[in-house]
C-alpha cells in the first residue's frame, strides 16, 4: 500500500515523540523507588523499569497507528458493534431485569450489598440522564441534590421522628425545589458556563452542610438514621415483637434487611426508569429533547423554554433526592464526605459512557464502573489506573457511549433506530 | 380593512447598535407581504422583533387588535403566529415526524394528526420521510420541514425567514409555489423575508424594502418590480 510507505516516517516520529513524553513522565516516577533505609528514605534507581515502560509506550503507539492505517475499509468497526448491541439490546434488558429481580434468592450478603451500590448509581445515572441526556443541560453538581435528599431524610427523621416512607416524597420534593432554585439563575447559560455554575452549586451545598454545625452536625455528620420498615415491620437483627422475622415466624437474619433494602432501591430505580421513559413520549419530554437540539427553534415554536428547563432540573433533582434519602437510610450515617465532587463526576461519567439519553446504556455503564471497580478491589491503588485506562479506551473506541443509538419516541408505523454516528458525541 | 399585523415606529437595538430605526409596516389578512433588503439590513431582526426577541425598544407591534410588544415570546407564538426561522433550524436528531409534532406543541393529538395530513398534502416529500432523521434531509426538504413544522400550529400569520437560502432555483420555485397555493386555498397571511428579491416580489402582493434598519420603499409588488432603482439595487445580476 503506497499510503503506508509515505506515512511510515511520520508514524515512527509520532511513536518516538510518545516515547519521549513517556520518558519525561516515567523517568522519576518509575525510575526512582523510595525504600526505607536504616535512618531515612533511600532512593533506589530502576533504569530497566523505565526502559520497559518507554518501550511499551513506543511499540503500543506504533501498533495503534499501524492498525489505524491498515484496518479494513468499509463499515467502521464501532458501527458493526453498535448494530450488534442494538440487536442484543432487545434481549439484554429483560435478562438483566430478571437477574436483578431474583438476585436476593441466590446471592449472598456481599453480592446484595454490591447490588445496592450499583443500583444506587443506576438510579442516579437515570436521574441525571433526564437533565444531561434528554434536556442537554450539562450538570456537574448533581451530587448536591443527592445530599439534599440524604440530609432531608436524616433531619426529618431525627428531629420530627418521621418514617422513611413519609420522608421519601418529602426528600424528593425538597430536592426538586433546590433544582428549581439552581435552575433560575442558570436559565440563560449553556454548555461550559452552565457546567461551571452547577459545579459551584454542588460545592456550595457541601460547604454549607460542612459548616452549619448546629443543624447538620458539620463534619461529624448525622448518625443513627432510622432504617426503613415494611408496612410497619422492622428489620432488626435481634428479631423481637413488631419485626419482620417475628411477624412471619422466621429466624431473624441480617440478610433479610439487606434484601429488603435491595428491593427498595430496585423499585426506586425502576420507578425512575419508568417515569423517564413515559416522559420521553409526552410533549414535555419531546420538548426537552428539542431543547437539547436547538433552543432558538424551540422559542420560535412557542415552547416556554424557562418552564421546560426548570422541569428538567426539578425532575432530575427529585430522583437525586430519592436516591439520597435511600442512601441515608441504608448507611444509617451520613457526612459531607459522601457528597464530594467526585460523586458528581462519577454519575456524569456513567451517563456519558452509557450513551447520552440511553436507559440501558446508563445501567450497563453503572454496572461496569461501580461493579467493576469493586471487583478489582485487590488491585488497590492500580484500580484508578485501570479505571482511567478503560475510560480512555472507551472514548477512543466508542466515543458516543455504550448504547448510542436513538429511537424516536413516537413514529408512524415502523420504528427506525437513529444510527449512533448521527448522535452527538461528548457534548452536554 | 384593519391590518392583521401592524408595526409603528419600531426600533430595536443589539447593545448600543441600532438595528431597526422606526419601522412602519402593515400586513393585511390574506396577503403575502415580502420584506426585501440586502445582507445586514435588519430583515431577520425585524422578524425576530415581531416574536419578541429582541424586544422592540420603542414603537408598537399590534397583532389582531392586541398590543403584543411586551408579550413573552412563547405567548406570541400561541396567538396564531408561526415562524420558520432563518437557517431552518430543524431538530437534526429527531425524526421528521417528531419535528412536525414539535410544531403542534401544546395542542391536542387529533388536531395535530389532521394538520399533519394537510402538511403532507402540501409537501408529499415529507410523508415519504417521516421516520428519517431531520438532519439527513436535503436542504430543500429541510426547508419544507421547517415550513411544515410552523404550519402545525395552525397559524393565521406565517413568518418565513429566507426560505430560499442556499437552495437550487428549481427547489425555490417549488417552495414558493407551495406558499402561493397555501395562501390561495386557505387565505393564510404570510410575511416573507427574502434576499431573493425577484422571486419574492413575484410571489407577494405587496413589498417593503429595508435599508439599514429603515423602510425606504413600499408598495404593490408589481410596482416595486418595475421600479428602476429596485432593479438596479436588487435584481440586476440576480436571479
Amino acid at each position: 500500500m503506497s499510503r503506508g510507505a509515505t506515512a511510515l516516517p511520520a508514524i515512527l516520529r509520532d511513536a518516538g515523540l510518545s516515547a519521549l513524553v513517556a520518558f519525561g513522565l516515567f523517568a522519576v516516577m518509575i525510575g526512582l523507588k523510595t525504600d526505607a533505609g536504616p535512618t531515612s528514605l533511600v532512593l533506589t534507581p530502576r533504569p530497566w523499569a523505565v526502559v520497559l515502560a518507554v518501550a511499551a509506550v513506543f511499540f503500543g503507539r506504533l501498533a495503534m497507528l499501524l492498525w489505524r492505517l491498515w484496518r479494513p475499509a468499509g463499515v467502521p468497526a464501532p458501527r458493526r458493534i453498535t448494530a450488534g448491541f442494538a440487536r442484543a439490546g432487545r434481549y439484554i434488558a429483560p435478562v438483566v431485569l430478571a437477574v436483578a429481580l431474583t438476585l436476593p434468592l441466590y446471592a449472598g450478603r456481599y453480592w446484595l450489598d454490591l447490588g445496592i451500590l450499583v443500583l444506587t448509581y443506576v438510579m442516579l445515572g437515570w436521574g441525571l440522564n433526564i437533565v444531561v441526556g434528554l434536556a442537554g443541560l450539562l450538570d456537574l453538581g448533581y451530587v448536591a441534590f443527592y445530599a439534599v435528599g440524604a440530609y432531608s431524610y436524616a433531619l426529618l427523621a431525627q428531629d420530627l421522628g418521621l418514617g422513611f416512607w413519609t420522608c421519601l416524597p418529602l426528600a424528593g420534593i425538597l430536592a426538586a425545589c433546590w433544582g428549581v432554585m439552581l435552575g433560575f439563575p442558570v436559565l440563560r447559560l449553556r454548555g461550559d458556563y452552565l457546567a461551571i455554575v452547577t459545579l459551584a452549586f454542588g460545592e456550595i451545598i457541601r460547604v454549607v452542610i460542612l459548616n452549619w454545625t448546629t443543624l447538620t452536625g458539620g463534619p461529624n455528620g448525622i448518625s443513627g438514621i432510622p432504617r426503613p420498615t415494611l408496612f410497619g415491620l422492622t428489620f432488626s437483627a435481634g428479631g423481637g415483637p413488631g419485626s419482620f422475622a417475628d411477624f412471619f415466624g422466621i429466624e431473624p437474619n441480617l440478610t433479610q434487611r439487606v434484601a429488603f433494602l435491595y428491593y427498595v432501591i430496585l423499585g426506586l430505580a425502576l420507578l425512575t426508569n419508568w417515569v423517564s421513559l413515559r416522559l420521553r413520549r409526552l410533549p414535555l419530554g419531546r420538548a426537552w429533547e428539542a431543547l437539547r437540539e436547538d433552543e432558538i427553534a424551540c422559542r420560535s415554536l412557542g415552547i416556554n423554554v424557562t418552564i421546560t428547563k426548570l422541569t428538567a432540573f426539578a425532575m432530575g433533582a427529585m430522583f437525586g433526592g430519592f436516591a439520597g434519602a435511600f442512601f441515608a437510610t441504608r448507611q444509617a450515617f451520613i457526612s459531607p464526605e459522601s457528597f464530594t465532587f467526585i460523586e458528581s463526576a462519577m454519575v456524569l461519567a456513567i451517563v456519558v459512557l452509557g450513551g447520552l439519553g440511553s436507559q440501558l446504556g446508563v445501567a450497563m455503564a453503572a454496572l461496569i464502573m461501580i461493579g467493576g471497580s469493586e471487583m478489582f478491589r485487590e488491585l488497590a491503588e492500580y484500580r484508578m489506573l485501570i479505571f482511567g485506562l478503560a475510560l480512555v479506551m472507551m472514548m477512543v473506541l466508542r466515543p458516543r457511549g455504550l448504547v448510542s443509538g436513538r429511537t424516536p419516541s413516537v413514529s408512524l408505523g415502523e420504528r427506525h433506530e437513529i444510527a449512533p454516528d448521527l448522535v452527538a458525541q461528548g457534548r452536554g | 380593512m384593519t391590518a392583521l399585523l401592524s408595526l409603528s415606529g419600531v426600533t430595536a437595538f443589539y447593545g448600543a447598535i441600532q438595528a431597526l430605526k422606526g419601522v412602519e409596516l402593515n400586513v393585511n389578512p390574506g396577503e403575502i407581504v415580502t420584506l426585501i433588503g440586502a445582507n445586514g439590513a435588519g430583515k431577520s431582526t425585524l422578524m425576530m422583533t415581531i416574536c419578541g426577541n429582541p424586544r422592540a425598544r420603542d414603537g408598537r407591534i399590534v397583532y389582531d387588535g392586541a398590543d403584543i410588544t411586551r408579550v413573552p415570546t412563547h405567548e406570541i407564538m400561541r396567538q396564531g403566529i408561526a415562524q420558520s426561522p432563518e437557517g431552518r433550524r430543524i431538530f437534526p436528531r429527531m425524526s421528521v415526524y417528531e419535528n412536525l409534532l414539535m410544531g403542534a406543541h401544546g395542542r391536542d393529538g387529533g388536531e395535530a394528526a389532521e394538520t399533519m395530513e394537510q402538511v403532507f398534502a402540501l409537501f408529499p416529500r415529507l410523508k415519504e420521510r417521516t421516520a428519517q432523521r431531520g438532519g439527513t434531509l436535503s436542504g430543500g426538504e429541510q426547508q419544507m420541514l421547517a415550513i411544515g413544522r410552523a404550519l402545525m400550529s395552525r397559524p393565521r400569520l406565517l413568518l418565513l425567514d429566507e426560505p430560499s437560502l442556499g437552495l437550487a432555483p428549481l427547489v425555490v420555485r417549488q417552495i414558493f409555489g407551495a406558499i402561493r397555493d397555501l395562501n390561495r386555498s386557505t387565505g393564510l397571511t404570510v410575511l416573507l423575508v427574502e434576499q431573493n428579491a425577484f422571486q419574492a416580489l413575484r410571489l407577494a402582493h405587496r413589498g417593503y424594502v429595508l435599508v439599514n434598519g429603515a423602510i425606504t420603499m413600499a408598495g404593490a409588488a408589481a410596482d416595486l418590480l418595475a421600479r428602476p432603482e429596485i432593479r438596479a439595487a436588487y435584481l440586476e445580476g440576480g436571479h
